[in-house]
């Protein structure tokens, strides 16, 4: 019972944010008399907030990296929707080649970044505001003067609004079959991961938690994973955004726990001279992160564009202050070297359930930015008082 | 002279779980400099930090008695204002304003809110003049050294007007020179009837100004020592602050010294920042297999930037010369080329450049050498865990786990983790650079202890210290530096702290 208290106090920020979100849910779930969670609204929450939870995986690596954020992402994502538009609208350009194409375009724009960040030692800050404004200006340029170009094929819409085929469609009605059939094997491998890890630190001798309570975590977990794709399977299924999303928070969370560039990046963070004088080459690590950054503010980019079928001059306004205030709100320091992936999809999370719920409430969008304000100063608070203690 | 300024009676002080302070008595007399001891952790700073404010009163129980008055600070700013100044160990300046300004910051000559320089450059030139600080009162502080700076902090006291000053290791950054510098003003001020309270782990100096010792171990004081009362030697001190006789201080190694093994041929290194100054100049050493080489030096010799240029090139431009490793000509560009070479590298400051301090011991633990313990990039936990288990009981760290973060241990146990960090690197060569500064006798003899092992499997060692009696104790040669170059290489038999002094002062004379 100590150990679970002690692990508690150790994780009491993402427990806290993670019970805090749950909480919102429920309050939300019972003022918009169930609304919030039904199907519709569940998949439309995942796509209506995809652009902050991509965007705030890179920018928690930037925070993580030096304390530094990457300003330039809303820009940026706006200048990748009207590269792609000029290609696939005006150019007719097929539409995997243009997403090749506006990739690689966006790895160059990562590589300017980062030469100035991580070579020349510019501060992120400066560099990431210069590329606001110039990845803005470059948008208007392209778009000759701020028109709209509208409307993309169908096969980009398919990115934002298309949903995995269900091979076993008609099994029962009105049920996305393969998707709770997803839903189980997940689980399935969830428990088959969690075994094995129990087994191998066993095999080492190593403490591990009493097996009731390994259980109630195992089908607390389960059930909550078969519960969503029962709601996401009620509906139209999984998108495909969702599929996107779940593989990059696994790829970026692995990189961050489990292996050395990640463990790199969180030693800079907390000493960079430390962790220089350990081998780690500190400025190849920050010029990577500010490249990877700009990859998945491209794909980010992408995702909007084709939600709103349209490239526009005003795409991505503020979408980095949404993607740092999740970060912050999801636990990093704001002095580096502490924060996780995990931590910023909750925080990304929160405001999108608030926005959402609040939206569903017809709370007008100047109280909504308000208390999205204070929601991001009361988390942060608590993280610092909590820390005094 | 002989009245008590200051009294502090069954002080208790409770940390969650812990009694760090168990009825704590101290008396300081009026006008002299009374010296308290004791191992890290021991509670002296607690106590200190109780008397300045820091704990405000009901944090404790207990008395304080000054100048005859019951005191109850609830800040700094309530002690400072009797007269009572802590300078700490982490100097509390600010880098980029003038030394006028540090000294008056918080206490301004000002009317009404405006600040009147001329008054503040006369009175700042005036105290500076008193402290022997020869420098201008418009230089910025980060212009000066860091025993200077340590007298910019003894001028803000003054400038306080000061009537009891408390020093917590004041001398351990500074060399023997600047040491004695300091440890004179003190002797100065207390001629102008200053009353000091100071903390130190260097014994010789303790011997040599204080009047009265008060020794504390586990929170309780052992005993007070008063000058020409008791008789004080350097051997009752150390077993009251440890309860034990250590009696050698430097355990004597039984590694056999083999051929050479890592030699550094015509090094020349140039200032990274000042154009076409050389920081070192044409240096030559060399260390054998299983033997424990010395550099000795006045702080800014270049001890430490040799080692660090050495180091992959962590230091300095245009270096030029040859590192030859087990007859091998070796080029190290970076540090992870170093690393991989079987250098290691151990910096001087702990806190700043060789730990994370805000993650934990195993992290920091296996920082350097990661691939040992991954494959493909990926780390092994359970490996990972069973390797740092490994080297915490090794070096019997303190702690209670290795998940605890490294900010929160003791000095001692910081520096044990900064040496199975380089032992877990599996280096052939280990420069350690100050490796026992501001750690307490205990922990000392344990490092000394860990030392002499490494040396007995072989590996070729460079210890660098300004602390003349260690480089002593436990080298097997020592190379003496001076403005960049050596000037003296001493045999363990040859060597003594006149023969060092003796090295550095002729090649001073040569340079005139």
């Amino acid at each position: 019972m100590e150990k679970l208290l002690d692990i508690f106090k150790n994780n009491i920020r993402q427990y806290a944010m993670l019970i805090a979100l749950v909480v919102i849910m429920i309050l939300f779930q019972i003022l918009t008399d169930g609304t919030l969670l039904l199907p519709q609204n569940v998949a439309n929450l995942i796509l209506q907030n995809s652009y902050v939870l991509i965007l705030a995986i890179g920018m928690t690596f930037c925070i993580i990296s030096s304390g530094n954020v990457d300003l330039s992402v809303g820009s940026l994502c706006a200048l990748i929707g009207a590269i792609t538009g000029t290609f696939i609208i005006s150019m007719k350009m097929d539409t995997i080649p243009a997403i090749i194409f506006v990739l690689l375009i966006s790895v160059v724009i990562g590589i300017w970044q980062g030469f100035w960040i991580a070579y020349v030692r510019i501060p992120a800050f400066i560099v990431t505001l210069a590329g606001m404004l110039i990845f803005r200006g470059l948008t208007n340029t392209i778009l000759e003067g701020g028109i709209t170009l509208a409307p993309f094929p169908e096969d980009f819409q398919f990115i934002s609004s298309g949903f995995i085929p269900d091979i076993f469609s008609g099994l029962i009605k009105g049920i996305h079959f393969t998707t709770i059939l997803i839903g189980i094997i997940a689980s399935i491998i969830y428990i088959v991961l969690e075994l094995r890890k129990r087994k191998n630190r066993k095999s080492y001798g190593f403490e591990v938690s009493s097996l009731p309570l390994f259980v109630v975590q195992i089908v607390i977990v389960t059930i909550a994973i078969n519960l969503f794709s029962y709601s996401l399977s009620s509906y139209k299924g999984i998108p495909i955004i969702l599929v996107l999303i779940g593989t990059l928070i696994l790829i970026y969370s692995f990189i961050a726990a489990k292996t050395v560039p990640g463990r790199h990046i969180y030693a800079m963070g907390g000493n960079e001279k430390a962790a220089k004088l350990s081998g780690v080459k500190t400025n190849k690590m920050l010029f990577l992160i500010y490249v990877n950054m700009a990859v998945l503010s491209a794909i980010a980019g992408i995702c909007y564009a084709s939600r709103l079928n349209s490239a526009s001059p005003q795409a991505g306004m503020n979408f980095e202050l949404d993607a740092i205030a999740a970060c912050f709100i999801g636990g990093a320091s704001a002095s580096g070297g502490i924060g996780t992936v995990i931590g910023a999809i909750i925080g990304a999370l929160v405001m999108g359930v608030l926005n959402n719920g609040m939206s569903i409430l017809g709370v007008g969008s100047d109280w909504q930015m308000t208390i999205k304000g204070l929601v991001l100063l009361l988390s942060v608070a608590f993280d610092v008082l909590s820390k005094k203690k | 002279m002989s009245d008590i300024i200051l009294e502090m009676v069954n002080i208790t002080k409770l940390f969650p779980g812990v009694k760090v302070l168990d009825n704590v008595n101290l008396r300081v007399k009026a006008g002299e400099i009374h010296a308290l001891v004791g191992e890290n952790g021991a509670g002296k700073s607690t106590l200190m930090n109780i008397l300045s404010g820091i704990y405000p009163y009901g944090s404790y129980t207990g008395m304080i008695k000054f100048k005859g008055n019951e005191c109850k600070f609830k800040s700094i700013k309530d002690s400072e204002k009797e007269g009572i100044v802590i300078i700490h160990q982490e100097l509390a300046l600010v880098p980029y304003l003038s030394i006028a300004e540090n000294m008056f910051i918080g206490n301004e000559r000002a009317t009404a809110g405006i600040i009147d320089w001329n008054k503040t450059h006369i009175k700042s030139m005036e105290i500076l003049k008193k402290v022997g600080l020869n420098e201008k009162s418009d230089t910025l502080i980060k212009d000066l050294g860091i025993g200077k700076q340590q007298l910019v902090e003894i001028a803000k006291a003054l400038a306080k007007d000061v009537k009891l000053l408390i020093l917590d290791e004041p001398t351990a950054a500074l060399n023997e020179e600047e040491s004695n510098k300091l440890l004179n003003l003190l002797l100065e001020l207390k001629k102008g009837g200053i009353t000091s309270i100071l903390i130190s782990h260097k014994l010789n100096e303790i011997s040599k100004v204080a009047d009265s010792i008060t020794i504390i171990r586990d929170g309780s004081v052992i005993e007070t020592l008063v000058k020409g009362k008791d008789a004080i030697s350097e051997d009752r001190i150390i077993k009251g602050m440890v309860g034990r006789e250590i009696v050698d201080r430097y355990p004597k190694g039984s590694a056999k010294i083999g051929e050479v093994y890592f030699e550094i041929k015509n090094w020349n290194v140039y200032d990274p920042i000042i154009e076409g100054k050389k920081v070192i100049n044409n240096v030559n050493l060399n260390v054998k297999k299983g033997e424990i080489v010395g550099i000795s030096g006045l702080m800014g010799s270049g001890r430490t930037e040799l080692a660090m240029s050495v180091f992959g090139r962590s230091y300095g431009k245009h270096i030029t010369g040859t590192l030859i490793k087990d007859g091998k000509e070796i080029t190290l560009h970076n540090v992870k080329q170093a690393i991989d070479n079987g250098i290691a590298y151990a910096t001087e400051d702990r806190k700043t450049s060789g730990l994370i301090l805000i993650d934990d011991i195993k992290r920091n633990t296996t920082l350097a050498r990661l691939d040992k313990i991954s494959k493909n990039n990926v780390v092994d936990d359970n490996k990972e865990i069973h390797a740092v288990e490994h080297y915490r009981k090794k070096l019997n760290i303190k702690s209670s786990s290795i998940l605890q973060k490294v900010g929160s241990l003791s000095g001692g146990n910081q520096q044990k983790v900064v040496l199975s960090k380089w032992i877990f690197s599996d280096p052939d060569v280990l420069i350690l650079d100050e490796p026992t500064r501001g750690i307490d006798v205990g922990a000392k003899y344990e490092i000394y202890t860990l030392i002499n092992q490494l040396a007995e499997e072989g590996k070729s060692i460079i210890v660098i210290s300004s602390e003349l009696p260690e480089i002593l104790g436990i080298c097997d040669r020592i190379y003496v530096m001076n403005e960049g170059r050596i000037v003296g290489e001493l045999s363990r038999e040859e060597a003594s702290q006149e023969a060092i002094m003796k090295c550095i002062m002729k090649s001073n004379r040569e340079v005139i």
